[in-house]
């Protein structure tokens, strides 16, 4: 006994014996959570000022009923994510404003939103879990970049915008010699739509 | 920068002597003969410059250091040209999902930047076309619109079908070619070594996917715009008179990222792995969807799949 | 070595002497040379943006002409048959002016691919050994080769002959027999590869019927042997030299003979495409009806289709074949028709619609129409040289020095 590796036997296999049982002391943690990566996802993109909702909610009363809102407004006007089914605490949470509330009754934060979003759309749940559902960005080889749901669809409104096209190729017919100064070559255009959407964002 | 560069980099001017047109014409006729050779040594080193699979690593590393210094002169600008092999045990593939393509053309000009394609004369290495819902398309494109032009995308009718080089497992560009001046690496990508194409299009006429671009022209870009992160076989600055075409972003994907279209998409459309790897967002795709391949009669096998997520 | 130098110097010096009209001529061509000089000048420094060619048709007006020479060299062989193989006595005594002809049309035929390329300082990337030529796999290495072989072949034969006549001798046989014997299968195959170049591309359906090498041989045959009926009978009024009106006759029967099946051939996928009406009959829609509103073509295709049937008649009727009026004629007539037909009728089709259904009408620029008739003008400068050679020394009249002999005096 004492002996240093031995010890060291003896934890290794306490924690894997723990490892083991644990989804015993949490039978009511969703079995999909283990195969979500961790290492992922930036905030979520609140509008400015806007969280925690608890800074306003804090002293509300819940009112479920759907009626004409006074405050967030743009958002109830918007609002076109299967509207005629649901409307808002179907989603967020009635007590903790702070939290989104999933059909099981189960809380999760803004950042696990994904859980929310799967409860319907489960097969572009999987594909993003994937990581194939959703812009990729970074490495095809190293870890996946996640993004929320949110970080491109409105959740109340998640259907995308139409956009402006970039311009088509030249016609061949148009394509010329020219004298050109180093000032005259044509610029990308897509430099300047890219700046002109993130101001149009902000 | 220096005035002396300035001066060699042929700034503008506008009163023109005959005399200076005579030897602008001369140095045209050399120009066009030679890549930016401005030495004669330079001009002699282009000229009888190997065929890039038969250079050793010694020679290689010369060609590209006269390279550098050959277009420093050009662009006034470092651009750094890698010969990165490829990564053992790739295979690379592209997923393209055309329920979520909007036909915004976002992919189109982020593979110009990335890429350094002539500005003017234009060139595109993605073609995106427009098709009518419920009409012909994929065997017959003749009912494909490149020219649509909207306020606003994606229209309703209509659907989008981006086209660029499959890289072909079975390449008829390659075979095609009477130099061996392109060819298909190890990771599966359909390369052109820049320096030995002697431009007689042959490629072109073979490839069934319209993917080869010709520099009908001097290519032009504006130095500001100039990406100076190159691969030898891929986005570095090309010559009047030669091929280039989509190397799915060479210089990027052998370094392990993704190509630029793929991260520009705002759809999430385009999707890109390693064919060998089984856990591979292209082999989930293969897998999971019902995947299909552009003019598959021909039996060109591309590893550029069309499916439909949704 | 002091003969040679003498026999090249009194070449040169017979070759610069001649007749106000041969002079006018040298000038003429030598006018629209410089000209295409010019414009290729203009398109080296400014690229092949200067043509009317773009990626939707990457070929064009130059790999045009070059087909069509491809074909005119190869009939070459259509009097080498006659002549030697069935000993048709008439048509042996003038088979080495095809030979010559044979010759330079490839020595255009290199020039127009020259002109086509993007990088023609990297042209030796193509050779064997040197460069890395794309063997067997690239049909346009096989065209390198053929044309050249061909090319090596045509030139030895006939400067071979010519050498053995300017000194005076009989020609061996034995040498010249086996040569000829080659060149007949290698005319055809340069013909054939030069349509497999086009037929292997299952990109371009148009290209890619099997009767597209059948039809280039046949139509071919009809312009080769049309243009050197032109040429003998210049020739023959030019020079001394005896051409029978039986050869020019014979040529013209056999012309007949493979206009009918060129016809017969045309006729065939003609009918393939258009009663199937499959989408591979667009190129062949956009040829002789338009496709979409694109009409450039069509007027083109129905005048070649139209001179190549008159011409057929003219030449199968003995009466209008055997009249030099109507015979001349339809000379010209099978000459403009298999141009049209086996040159931009035969590219441009192949990218129209183009493989992603894009329909871009092409028309030469200028300087493409320049420099084409610069290297007609080369081609026919090189030929009027040699022609100013070979006919004194077939008559007799240009003689070089024999070895320990006095040289014979010229009548020059």
């Amino acid at each position: 006994m004492g002996h240093p590796g031995e010890r060291r036997t003896w934890h290794l296999c306490a924690a894997a014996l723990f490892l083991l049982l644990m989804p015993l002391f949490h039978p009511s943690e969703p079995s999909a959570e283990e195969d979500i990566p961790k290492f992922f996802v930036p905030p979520p993109p609140f509008s400015e000022g806007i969280f925690p909702c608890s800074q306003c909610h804090a002293g509300m009363e819940a009112n479920p009923t759907r009626r004409e809102l006074s405050y967030h407004t743009e958002i109830a006007k918007g609002f076109n994510h299967a509207a005629d089914q649901r409307w808002c605490l179907d989603c967020h949470n009635p007590d903790d404003r702070d939290k989104l509330r999933l059909a099981s009754g189960k809380l999760v934060s803004f950042e696990e939103s994904y859980y929310l979003c799967g409860q319907c759309h489960g097969t572009i749940f999987r594909d993003w879990k994937a990581g194939v559902h959703g812009k990729r960005t970074g490495y095809w080889r190293g870890k996946k970049e996640y993004r929320l749901c949110v970080h491109c669809h409105n959740p109340h409104r998640p259907r995308f915008k139409p956009i402006k096209p970039l311009p088509p190729p030249m016609k061949p017919e148009d394509i010329k010699y020219r004298e050109l100064s180093p000032e005259e070559i044509p610029r990308n255009p897509l430099n300047e739509i890219l700046r002109s959407e993130r101001v149009e964002r902000k | 920068m220096s005035r002396e560069s300035d001066r060699r980099s042929g700034r503008p001017c506008r009163s023109i002597s005959r005399r200076d047109f005579l030897k602008g014409t001369a140095a045209g006729i050399a120009g066009a003969a030679f890549p930016f050779g401005s030495t004669i040594v330079s001009v002699w080193e282009s000229f009888f410059q190997k065929h890039f699979r038969e250079m050793s690593q010694d020679e290689i590393r010369d060609v590209i250091e006269r390279l550098q210094r050959e277009y420093s002169e050009k662009f006034d600008t470092r651009i750094d040209i890698n010969a990165r092999k490829a990564i053992p045990g790739t295979l690379f593939g592209y997923g393209l999902d055309l329920s979520r393509c909007i036909g915004c053309r976002r992919c189109v000009y982020a593979c110009v930047r990335e890429n350094n394609q002539s500005r003017d004369p234009q060139v595109h290495w993605i073609t995106v076309l427009r098709f009518k819902k419920g009409e012909k398309w994929v065997n017959d494109l003749e009912g494909a619109e490149k020219y649509y032009y909207p306020e606003k995308v994606p229209e309703e009718g209509f659907f989008y079908m981006p086209v660029q080089c499959q890289q072909c497992e079975n390449p008829p560009c390659v075979k095609a070619c009477p130099t061996q001046a392109t060819w298909k690496e190890p990771d599966g990508i359909v390369v052109i070594d820049y320096n030995w194409c002697i431009g007689c299009r042959y490629c072109m006429a073979a490839c069934p996917y319209g993917a080869r671009r010709f520099n009908w022209g001097r290519p032009r870009i504006p130095k500001e715009e100039l990406n100076t992160e190159t691969h030898y076989l891929g986005n570095r600055p090309r010559y009047v008179g030669v091929v280039e075409k989509c190397t799915f972003c060479i210089q990027r994907t052998r370094a392990g990222r993704y190509p630029a279209c793929v991260e520009i998409c705002p759809v999430g459309a385009r999707k890109f792995g390693n064919l060998l790897d089984p856990n591979s967002e292209i082999r989930y795709c293969i897998e999971n969807k019902r995947v299909f391949r552009l003019k598959e009669d021909l039996n060109t096998l591309p590893k550029f799949y069309y499916f439909f997520a949704t | 070595m002091y003969y040679v130098i003498s026999d090249f110097l009194k070449t040169l010096k017979h070759v610069s002497k001649g007749s106000k009209w041969y002079y006018g001529w040298l000038a003429f061509l030598t006018f629209f040379i410089l000209l295409g000089l010019v414009a290729y000048i203009k398109q080296l420094n400014h690229g092949l943006i200067e043509t009317a060619m773009r990626d939707q048709v990457s070929w064009g007006f130059y790999i045009s002409n070059f087909t069509f020479l491809v074909g005119v060299a190869a009939a070459a062989v259509y009097l080498v048959v006659p002549a030697y193989v069935y000993n048709f006595r008439p048509i042996k005594e003038i088979v080495l002016f095809g030979e010559l002809l044979a010759a330079t049309a490839i020595m255009m035929c290199i020039l127009f691919i020259v002109v086509d390329l993007g990088r023609p300082e990297r042209v030796w990337h193509i050779l064997p050994i040197v460069g890395a030529m794309n063997f067997p796999s690239s049909l346009l290495a096989w065209d390198v080769l053929v044309l050249n072989g061909y090319l090596f072949l045509n030139l030895f034969i006939a400067f071979y002959a010519l050498f053995k006549l300017a000194h005076g001798k009989e020609l061996n046989m034995q040498i010249i027999k086996p040569l000829i014997i080659i060149s007949i299968p290698w005319a055809i195959s340069i013909h054939t590869v030069t349509a497999f170049l086009y037929n292997g591309l299952s990109s371009r359906p148009f290209w890619n019927a099997s009767i597209l090498a059948p039809r280039f041989i046949a139509s071919a045959l009809c312009s080769g042997p049309a243009l050197m009926l032109i040429i003998f009978q210049i020739v023959r009024k030019v020079s001394r030299i005896e051409i029978e009106d039986r050869a020019i006759f014979k040529i013209a029967e056999l012309i007949a003979y493979a206009m009918g099946l060129n016809l017969f051939l045309f006729a065939a996928e003609f009918f393939k495409e258009f009663y199937s009406g499959s989408i591979h009959l667009a190129p062949m829609k956009y040829l002789y009806f338009g496709l979409h509103g694109h009409t450039g073509m069509v007027p083109w295709m129905w005048t070649a289709l139209i001179f190549n049937i008159t011409a057929f008649i003219l030449f199968l009727l003995p009466k209008t074949r055997e009249h030099y009026f109507s015979l001349n004629l339809a000379c010209v007539l099978v000459i403009s028709g298999v141009y049209i037909e086996k040159g931009m009728g035969l590219v441009v089709p192949g990218f129209i619609p183009g493989t992603l259904g894009e329909i871009y009408e092409y028309t030469p620029t200028m300087v493409e129409r320049v420099i084409t008739i610069g290297i007609w003008a080369a081609g026919a400068l090189i030929y009027t040289l040699l022609l100013k050679f070979a006919m004194p020394v077939y008559t007799g009249d240009l003689r070089f020095t024999v070895r320990g002999e006095k040289a014979l005096k010229t009548t020059d």
